[in-house]
């Protein structure tokens, strides 16, 4: 089996357009009716559904961008009653407030549909064995590659995320051929596999699909060659969707997009002109068939290119480039998304000014770690080591409930975090990704 | 009777005690005594110094956290089972000690000790009426 669905995979390119234009038609009418935020932004611009009517109108759109979903939060640009709602996920924001999406029953099943193409895009079966090593809940990473996988028809092993001496046994006995978690926890599991005696020869894993955080073509030789398998490259995002909004097929050259779903934009993010083909920028995503929480035009802050010619593998869909980098600061620690401003504005709540900080990460043994260093001031300062060391771990712990993520705190003195003029150096970023 | 502590902020890298002894030669502070309560990352530093205002002002201006803190300083026989009565004039008051360290004096036979404690007030009375010397402020500055 080549491909999960052909007809949408590989329509001609023109065919697709046409599609594309009918289906964001349909889009721009259902927002305008019944998403008054849209709605609201539309007549500010003077726009009407019937001025959409190809996607060559795309460009009369306005963005979407992450503030809209906080002046929203929770449900504001849910585009059909709660009733008609299936599922909720959520994801960290930058201030503390998540971004909330809900997915109906349709929205499930594309989702599915989407994941579907993108496991047997990586050779995945019905007689497959998939281990999903993404966390479960809110998190959209574990349920949304599960419920693909089931729609293959694959024997699904749910184990999430952690204990990994446990996955270790299950990749042993249970013998599984997919492997889907974040490609730092894949290499995790490939020293562990080691440690414990076991080879490659141990496990029968044939390609994995590993997302959720930024990785390097280092890093995908490395686990290659470790796992004995081929690794393949999945992007999502809550607020599009989740997993699989594209994925690589087995040649590993690009993530096609499942475009009958998405428009993808790339743009300069600085004056919001789109670019032509094979020019890098901002990826901007519209979603053309979601119902629950259907978006615009939304600016993911991530940095890519698209390359449309038609792959080796016989899809005609369009390719995103791995990311390189982001138009914003924000980090990806083991999965989790980070802004600093999430860690100022816990430093705010516990001092009585803001301190100076710096955020450092690095991976070691193929983990993340992340380190918190705050300057002493003299509202925090105390004659007791005891005050001192609550305060720590009051910052840590803090931290942690903010965003889900465990990172080291440390206390230093004054004036030792470099200044910089301008904007605020916040981040120190080791990982040679 | 109360005796003001100077307390210093220092990371755990070579070099940082150095520094704040240096700042204090330059500005002609002698220190009497100090401490250190130390961690894995960071430590604090407590000194008895003659002029504590001006130490405070000095660290500060070269970019320490520095905070006072109101000690004790007595003076006891450097002999067996001295400070155990000294320190049982205190904690049978049921006034706890937070931390103390001792240094011995220039002259005389006596060992001094510095006590943080809850209730300064009446650590000193009670050590009044055990017969324990507490040394006022300018007798300690002046060690």
């Amino acid at each position: 089996m080549n491909f999960w669905n052909e007809h949408f995979e590989c329509m001609p390119r023109e065919e697709l357009a046409a599609l594309q234009s009918e289906r964001l038609q349909k889009l721009v009418e259902r927002v305008y009716n019944n998403v008054p935020h849209y709605r609201a932004k539309m007549e500010a611009m003077g726009i009407l559904p019937s001025d959409i009517k190809s996607i060559d109108d795309l460009r009369k759109l306005p963005f979407t961008v992450k503030q809209d979903l906080r002046d929203t939060y929770p449900f504001g640009m849910f585009a059909v009653p709660i009733s008609d709602i299936n599922r909720i996920h959520a994801s960290s924001g930058t201030t503390g407030k998540q971004t909330v999406v809900g997915y109906t029953s349709n929205d499930l099943d594309m989702w599915a549909e989407c994941m579907a193409r993108s496991l047997v895009g990586a050779g995945a079966s019905k007689e497959s064995i998939v281990h999903i090593a993404y966390g479960y809940g809110l998190f959209t990473g574990g349920l949304g590659v599960h419920y693909g996988a089931e729609k293959v028809g694959c024997a699904v092993i749910p184990v999430s995320s952690g204990n990994t001496a446990r996955q270790i046994t299950i990749l042993k006995d249970f013998g599984p051929d997919i492997l889907c978690c974040t490609p730092s926890y894949a290499l995790y599991l490939a020293e562990e596999l080691y440690a414990s005696g076991g080879t490659k020869d141990d496990i029968k894993l044939k390609a994995g699909i590993f997302g959720a955080e930024p990785w390097s073509e280092e890093m995908r030789h490395d686990i290659e060659e470790k796992l004995g398998i081929k690794a393949i490259d999945i992007y999502g995002l809550s607020e599009i969707m989740g997993p699989s909004v594209s994925c690589e097929c087995l040649e590993r050259a690009g993530m096609h997009i499942q475009e009958d779903n998405f428009i993808i934009e790339i743009i300069d993010p600085i004056t919001g002109e789109p670019l032509p083909a094979g020019e890098k920028g901002e990826v901007v995503f519209t979603t053309l068939t979601k119902e629950g929480f259907p978006l615009i035009r939304y600016r993911t802050r991530d940095i890519s290119r698209i390359n449309i010619e038609p792959c080796k593998c016989g899809r005609t869909t369009a390719r995103m480039e791995k990311l390189s980098g982001r138009t914003d600061d924000m980090l990806i620690i083991r999965g989790v998304n980070v802004f600093p401003s999430q860690i100022e504005s816990v430093l705010l709540e516990i001092g009585e000014t803001a301190p100076h900080y710096m955020i450092y990460v690095d991976r070691v043994d193929n983990l993340d770690i992340m380190e918190v260093q705050v300057e002493m001031t003299p509202t925090m300062f105390s004659d007791a080591v005891k005050n001192i060391e609550e305060l720590e771990k009051k910052i840590k712990a803090r931290i942690n409930n903010v965003l889900g993520l465990s990172a080291k705190v440390r206390l230093v003195e004054p004036k030792t975090i470099a200044r910089s003029e301008g904007k605020a150096k916040r981040v120190v970023d080791n990982r040679k990704i | 009777m109360v005796v003001k502590q100077i307390s210093v902020f220092l990371e755990n890298k070579s070099g940082r005690l150095a520094e704040v002894t240096r700042i204090l030669g330059e500005k002609n502070i002698d220190i009497s005594a100090l401490s250190i309560a130390d961690t894995t990352n960071f430590g604090i530093l407590r000194l008895i110094v003659n002029k504590p205002e001006e130490a405070e002002i000095a660290l500060k201006e070269n970019g320490f956290t520095v905070t006072g803190t109101s000690v004790l300083a007595i003076a006891i026989d450097d002999t067996p089972g001295s400070l155990a009565k000294a320190l049982d004039a205190i904690t049978l008051k049921g006034i706890s000690i937070d931390y103390m360290y001792a240094f011995i004096g220039k002259t005389q036979a006596k060992a001094l000790v510095i006590l943080k404690v809850d209730d300064i007030q009446n650590a000193i009375a009670s050590l009044n009426s055990n017969d324990i010397r507490v040394l006022k402020a300018d007798e300690v500055y002046s060690l």
